[in-house]
């Protein structure tokens, strides 16, 4: 079941990898057709991949040739087009399988994306484990996709949300979460990386604490999957939830990543078809897994495209893209923080590609329209993570984020937008 | 970017930057929060209504140039309006942040207001520049509950 083309180039974690030079990044851009576009009669500038990443040429195939050639149920049909579906679906389980380094397929359930994750295990493992008066530790730098879930959970079984702080530059103050870690608790919920901040949080410590006091630990990967190297076994967190779509794969489809110890024992998210073995109307027995988790049809092409774009970044090498955009991300930081005027907010010692400023006596929203007539694109607003925003004490910034796709001059557009604002308003 | 010339205007700067009628109001018979959560934006009419007649007018909350050099613009026009006129008032606004079509009397009736007339090439923005408005009328209306303007 190994489809030939498929590349798992199983590097040294601890080796520092080789960024991806400016001639491997100019070909990759022909890779993204949307890159190619003017907008407002300007090169597009995309800052805004902590949003949505755009998608390589390798995803959109796979999606059409699923549609045009292979399209049918899995897991069902008899027919020749159900079988190459299936085929392909299962296919790239595996993929996402080597992607996150899981021990088996079966721990790779698909979901519609990072928040669906997180639902499926407030839904699941919450109705299972959290009694009255037990707590869930979450941080103060979590979207609201990894806060909102809990707190309906919370409410629903008379449990309570306890918060870890962030210090000033936006890093999470581990012996406070420690501190924070009680008999009650009984998970732990945090990002890997912060949308709103670009904070790499100490996940191995984090583990490693919230272990040592047996409480499981998910991690929200949302925007660490495009741009960290991610191996769930030697990490060894009990789930890992992210997005296809900031992946440069479809919208629509995402993963949890379960240790199958505790999908097993978790009761079904959905009820439906595909996840159950047998069904009378006096009982229901369900699935293994993964299916007992995938009710109904899933997004079949989605997960084929999914496969794709894992493919796609495992071909580049994830760990030398991430090198490239941690290059882009600094000289961002030093060409963006020298504006006038300009405060950046996060400036945590490990970062990964989200640059978050404010920019005196200018709204963000109006910052963020006056780039745009410039083709460059970023994200003004709270981010999804209103509570983050309150910390530093602002109703929103500007972010621009960057993928391995984004180019030093790219930066440099931004910057002279930024002037354009000022000009504007200063 | 003449678009964008359109877009932030002077006088829409200047009132971002100054906003008039800033601030609580004391004696306020009417109130009422409004809030775009698309962006943050968060505003707050006060009014003092006697006889069916706006006396005075403030507002506070934080947000984008549009949002709150609308809210500046809008109260400086309020003062002195019947419920009505304050009604009919939105109405033309609000055609004229959408990018429909007016008539004679309607141009006449926005004055200085006519300044947003380059929202309608931002479509985006249209609930910025309508959020105070919206807030208002459910200040005069009564009914008193925070409103978005999703």
């Amino acid at each position: 079941m190994t489809p030939t083309g498929t590349i798992t180039q199983p590097q040294p974690a601890t080796a520092a990898a080789r960024p991806l030079t400016e001639q491997e990044v100019s070909r990759i851009r022909e890779d993204f057709p949307a890159l190619q576009q003017l907008v407002y009669g300007k090169p597009l500038v995309y800052l805004d991949n902590a949003a949505t990443a755009q998608k390589p040429r390798e995803v959109l195939e796979a999606l059409e040739r699923f549609y045009r050639a292979d399209c049918a149920n899995i897991h069902r049909g008899v027919h020749q087009l159900s079988e190459r579906a299936t085929q392909q679906y299962e296919g790239a389980r595996e993929k996402v399988q080597r992607f996150l380094g899981a021990a088996e397929a079966r721990e790779i359930i698909f979901v519609r994306g990072t928040t669906e994750a997180i639902n499926l295990v407030a839904h699941s493992y919450g109705r299972r484990f959290v009694q009255p008066g037990d707590e869930i530790l979450i941080t103060a730098m979590e979207h609201h996709s990894n806060i909102v879930p809990w707190q309906m959970l919370c409410e629903e079984r008379g449990a309570r949300l306890r918060v870890a702080p962030i210090n000033d530059v936006g890093e999470l103050l581990l012996e406070e979460f420690e501190r924070l870690l009680t008999a009650r608790t009984r998970l732990v919920a945090v990002a890997h990386v912060s949308n709103a901040l670009g904070t790499v949080n100490p996940i191995a410590s984090i583990l490693q604490m919230a272990h040592s006091r047996n409480v499981p630990v998910l991690v929200d990967g949302a925007q660490a999957a495009p741009h960290c190297k991610v191996n769930v076994q030697e990490l060894d967190c009990d789930f890992y939830a992210f997005s296809g779509h900031k992946l440069y794969g479809p919208t629509g489809i995402g993963v949890l990543y379960g240790k199958a110890g505790w999908l097993e024992q978790m009761p079904p998210y959905q009820g439906g078809g595909d996840m159950i073995r047998t069904v009378s109307f006096e009982k229901t027995t369900y699935n293994t897994l993964p299916y007992k988790f995938e009710a109904g049809t899933p997004h079949i092409a989605g997960v084929i495209g999914l496969g794709a774009a894992v493919d796609y970044v495992s071909q580049i090498g994830l760990e030398r893209a991430s090198a490239y955009e941690r290059q882009v991300l600094e000289y961002a930081t030093e060409e963006v923080g020298r504006i006038p005027g300009v405060r950046l907010i996060g400036t945590a010692r490990d970062k990964e590609c989200v640059l978050s400023f404010v920019l005196e006596g200018v709204h963000p929203h109006d910052v963020g329209t006056i780039l745009d007539r410039q083709g460059v694109a970023v994200r003004a607003g709270h981010h999804c993570a209103m509570p983050v925003m309150e910390r530093f004490g602002i109703a929103a910034t500007t972010r621009a984020s960057f993928a391995l796709y984004n180019t030093r001059q790219e930066v440099d557009a931004l910057v002279a937008g930024i002037h354009k604002v000022r000009e504007v308003f200063c | 970017m003449s678009e964008l010339q359109d877009l932030y205007q002077d006088l829409i700067v200047d009132h971002s930057k100054k906003p008039r009628n800033f601030g609580n109001l004391e004696g306020a018979n009417r109130q009422a929060t409004g809030y775009n959560p698309l962006c943050g934006d968060k505003v707050t009419v006060y009014l003092k209504v006697a006889n069916g007649v706006v006396q005075d007018v403030r507002f506070d909350g934080a947000g984008c140039a549009i949002s709150t050099a609308s809210a500046s613009l809008m109260t400086e026009r309020f003062k002195g309006l019947s419920e009505a006129e304050a009604a009919s008032l939105f109405e033309t606004f609000h055609k004229l942040v959408t990018g429909k079509q007016l008539q004679q009397e309607e141009v006449a009736q926005l004055g200085k207001l006519s300044a947003f007339s380059g929202v309608k090439d931002f479509p985006i923005r249209v609930k910025c520049a309508s959020l105070a408005w919206h807030t208002s009328r459910a200040a005069l209306e009564g009914t008193g509950e925070t409103i978005t303007s999703e």
